[in-house]
């Protein structure tokens, strides 16, 4: 893989890093504050249904987890594995799809 | 007399720890209990050293599980109990007893553009570089390496990661990239960029802590991350 691509990898993953740990203190305190006021499963799906807001947040949440995540197990593999071939990239990919399929049904099934 | 008890690696990777009692003196360094041993007991005994004054970087050794200088490192820094093991360097193929096969270390020098490229002549004048211009003082913070590998030895991302270039190199790249005569600076980044480069660096800072000439390579190698980055960005990567 060329300098270029590499650099891009370390760039994408230090700005999602920085993504996510606005996005992780934003879910915490939501979540907190959704069972700390003791609010049902009814009346959190009437507030995250249809709310454009929260539908942008989750995505931006999600994409930036597809593009972390398989980055920083790239380096696992490379060091506690030793896999090397390309075939690593391509199954990252793949995993990156997968978490972005993943993510967004899971965004989609409380935004309907 | 007191005495030392010794354990010293003999043979190659496969080898194994030897034992000797070596006496005890004041100001004794780990590397005159080596030469005692190969002088006094056993001759066949190899190991390196030139200088003795913390100059060449030709006696690193690991010291009681430690990489470290030997020839400036006092038997009572590194020893309570009168017991000294005294092993090669980690991260290097063994050639015999203490004595490591350093071709990779300097190697990954190379490949990391580690020497000079400059565009004066003879009949050029003197480049102009202020002794306090930023990027003079950054050189001169990372610049008195002495290639001994101690770094490339306590680093856990070498063990893990044999194409990573290591902290020396890096460091020896780094003091080329602010080094305003240099010509070369965008091969050179290149060259450290990525999963053998300064990319790989987990900043455990193993090799700013054992440095024995307090260097932070781990600085340098941050300082490569972003002329790297910054390069992409401007893209002349």
């Amino acid at each position: 893989m060329n300098p270029k691509v590499q650099t891009f990898l370390w760039i994408a993953q230090r700005a999602s890093a920085a993504l996510l740990g606005l996005c992780v203190l934003v879910h915490l305190v939501t979540m907190i504050y959704a069972v700390r006021g003791g609010l049902s499963a009814a009346e959190i799906l009437g507030r995250t249904s249809g709310n454009v807001a929260w539908f942008a947040f989750y995505t931006v949440f999600v994409l930036a987890i597809a593009v972390h995540v398989p980055i920083g197990l790239r380096a696992v593999l490379i060091e506690w594995a030793g896999w090397r071939s390309r075939g690593r990239d391509v199954v990252l990919l793949c995993f990156a799809v997968f978490l972005v399929y993943g993510g967004m049904s899971a965004v989609k099934a409380v935004f309907r | 007399m007191n005495s030392l008890q010794v354990r010293v690696w003999r043979g190659g990777a496969a080898g194994a720890f030897q034992s000797f009692e070596v006496p005890r003196h004041a100001s004794q360094t780990v590397l005159d209990v080596v030469t005692h041993i190969q002088r006094a007991l056993d001759p066949t005994l190899a190991y390196r050293f030139a200088c003795r004054v913390g100059m060449c970087g030709s006696c690193a050794m690991t010291v009681n599980g430690v990489p470290r200088w030997t020839c400036r490192t006092h038997v009572d820094k590194v020893c309570d109990q009168e017991k000294l093991e005294i092993a090669p360097l980690r991260n290097l193929p063994v050639i015999r007893d203490l004595v490591t096969d350093m071709r990779e270390f300097f190697d990954k020098w190379a490949r990391a553009k580690g020497s000079f490229q400059g565009s004066l002549t003879r009949k050029d004048h003197f480049s102009n570089i202020k002794p306090q211009s930023k990027g003079r003082v950054q050189v001169d913070a990372a610049i008195e390496c002495i290639g001994c590998a101690v770094c490339y030895s306590a680093c856990d991302v070498v063990a893990q990661n044999r194409d990573y270039l290591g902290p020396a190199a890096l460091n020896r790249a780094w003091t080329l990239v602010k080094d305003e005569r240099d010509e070369s600076n965008v091969e050179r980044l290149r060259a450290v960029a990525g999963d053998a480069g300064c990319h790989s660096c987990h900043t455990h800072m193993s090799c700013t802590e054992h440095c024995p000439k307090q260097l932070s390579p781990t600085a340098g190698i941050a300082g490569l991350k972003r002329e790297v980055a910054l390069g992409f960005l401007k893209g002349s990567l």
